[in-house]
């Protein structure tokens, strides 16, 4: 008889773990090749984690390259049939690493969800993201935002759209006064720049997050938007898993691709995040399909190696 | 076992003035103001430990994880991108970024422009929003040395009193970015040590303030 647990790698224990929990809820796997039309990537380049994608051409001339990523592809290749898909993948992806610059072999595994998107489905792939961290490290968090209140709430204090990329720059580094003198240097009143540095410091349990998100409800849209949010709150609650998952504004995705939530998940042990997931319909209105899509990936290596130093 | 915040401090004056600033926020470590060559000290009554680092390389030992947090200057974050939170700015180790040249140098804008850096895309960005062609040319010290010698039209570095400029028959021709220190954290130390890391913001925000107050 064979001891599994011996024989198998850390990381080939995440990635048979991770397939478990995702088949328990219904997902199915995805296979696909390594290769893609590079005609794919140049078009959505900004969707990309990181520049520059290994190419060569094929036999008939075409140009090709060595995936950088796999959402695209799934996307590419998934069909409008006004029902639901749920796939996960194991997969390598080809990226170049930052500062270095040199191309790394990265292993993937993750979920994508696509169809009919609501708080209960939202709530779904984030327990699968919460679980997908305590299956294989004792401490970690999950960061969770939403795009739509963001949007909606800098919408309603009139600021330029290069005031609102500067502002998202500041949220990514939490860095309160650079958003607050944004405001500022924007005409906003100091009550409007008190109140974005508010968003930008905010980092608060999932449970007890809904008051202080009513700090941002400034009109019907704001509303709508804190509205939603909170509904996927409540639904983790419900769900039991809201303990690790924390509101941090700061976890901001590309406002061209994404909408929506929004999240990424730290494992102790691990200097960056090991998970990283949202909603991306805007993607799927680019790529010319009706359907609403969540989905995240995960850092397999990553997640393995802080598991064996939490070990 | 005690949960340590970890610091990263640059070496030198700054690290200094810092240092006492964070023990008025109640993360004191004596040890550290001792003589000789040590880098880590610790004080387990307060949880903390600290690095001594080379200011340059604070943000890399923070942004890979083994600092929690750190001292560092703009100049650095601006021109590194390092993937970090900047939480707060420290109001001390004030200076600019500046472009400074020979005395009685004016561009004519007929010519691509010379400039020697350390801080390349620093410099990059900020002709590029001047829609002015520049030639760069990396320097790592010493860099007034390049338009006295001929090796570039100007300079883009860090002025703070200008003694040195003046002193080599420079002058600044422009201050275009005003550089402090700032406390900066690694996202997933954050993560996991927000309650910690907030209270020392909180502290020396205060202290900072309280300086400001003293001052006016």
């Amino acid at each position: 008889m064979i001891d599994f647990d011996k024989v198998l790698t850390p990381e080939e224990r995440t990635v048979f773990t991770l397939r478990g929990l995702y088949r328990e809820y219904g997902y199915q796997q995805y296979k696909m090749s390594k290769f893609e039309e590079y005609d794919l990537y140049a078009k959505n380049k900004d969707f990309l984690v990181s520049d520059g994608v290994i190419t060569f051409n094929d036999k008939d001339g075409r140009l090709l390259a060595l995936k950088p990523d796999v959402t695209l592809s799934i996307i590419k290749n998934s069909k409008d049939t006004g029902g639901v898909q749920k796939v996960f993948y194991n997969e390598n992806v080809y990226r170049a690493e930052k500062g270095t610059g040199s191309f790394k072999e990265i292993m993937q595994t993750g979920i994508e969800y696509i169809g009919r998107v609501g708080s209960p489905e939202l709530s779904e792939v984030i327990t699968l993201a919460v679980r997908s961290l305590a299956a294989n490290t004792r401490r970690y968090v999950l960061e969770l935002a939403d795009m739509d209140v963001l949007e909606a709430f800098l919408s309603c204090l009139g600021i330029s759209e290069r005031g609102c990329e500067r502002i998202l720059e500041c949220l990514r580094e939490k860095n309160a006064s650079g958003a607050a003198s944004v405001v500022e240097d924007e005409g906003g009143s100091q009550a409007d720049a008190a109140l974005i540095s508010e968003l930008v410091k905010f980092h608060c349990p999932a449970s007890v997050a809904e008051e202080r998100l009513s700090l941002f409800i400034r009109d019907d849209a704001t509303e709508a938007a804190v509205g939603s949010f909170v509904s996927v709150l409540r639904e983790l609650i419900r769900a039991g898993v809201a303990d690790s998952v924390f509101v941090d504004f700061s976890v901001v995705n590309n406002t061209r691709y994404y909408n929506g939530i929004a999240f990424r998940g730290f494992a102790e042990g691990a200097p960056s995040a090991v998970l990283l997931g949202g909603r991306y319909d805007k993607l799927m209105r680019r790529m010319k399909r009706e359907a609403c899509a969540v989905g995240f990936a995960v850092y397999v290596d990553e997640l393995a190696r802080a598991g064996r130093e939490n070990d | 076992m005690t949960d340590y915040i970890n610091v990263a401090l640059p070496k030198g004056r700054l690290g200094e003035r810092v240092y006492e600033m964070f023990a008025r926020a109640g993360f004191e470590c004596p040890a550290l103001l001792s003589p000789g060559r040590r880098l880590i000290f610790e004080n387990a009554e307060r949880g903390v430990r600290y690095f001594w680092v080379k200011p340059s390389d604070v943000a890399i030992y923070v942004e890979h994880g083994v600092a929690d947090v750190g001292v560092v200057g703009k100049d650095i974050l601006t021109e590194y991108r390092p993937d970090v939170y900047e939480l707060f700015d420290l109001g001390v180790g004030r200076c600019d970024m500046a472009v400074a040249a020979k005395r009685g140098f004016s561009d004519d804008r007929l010519r691509t422009l010379t400039v020697a850096t350390k801080f390349t895309s620093i410099a990059k960005a900020y002709y590029s929003s001047q829609g002015r062609d520049i030639d760069i040319i990396h320097l790592n010290g010493s860099i007034e040395l390049a338009p006295i010698l001929g090796l570039s039209d100007v300079i883009v570095d860090i002025v703070e009193t200008g003694t040195t400029l003046k002193e080599n028959d420079l002058v600044v021709v422009e201050k275009f970015m005003p550089i402090s220190a700032r406390l900066i954290a690694n996202k997933a130390s954050y993560a996991f040590k927000s309650d910690v890391i907030d209270r020392l913001t909180g502290e020396l925000a205060r202290i900072r303030s309280e300086a400001n107050d003293k001052d006016n």
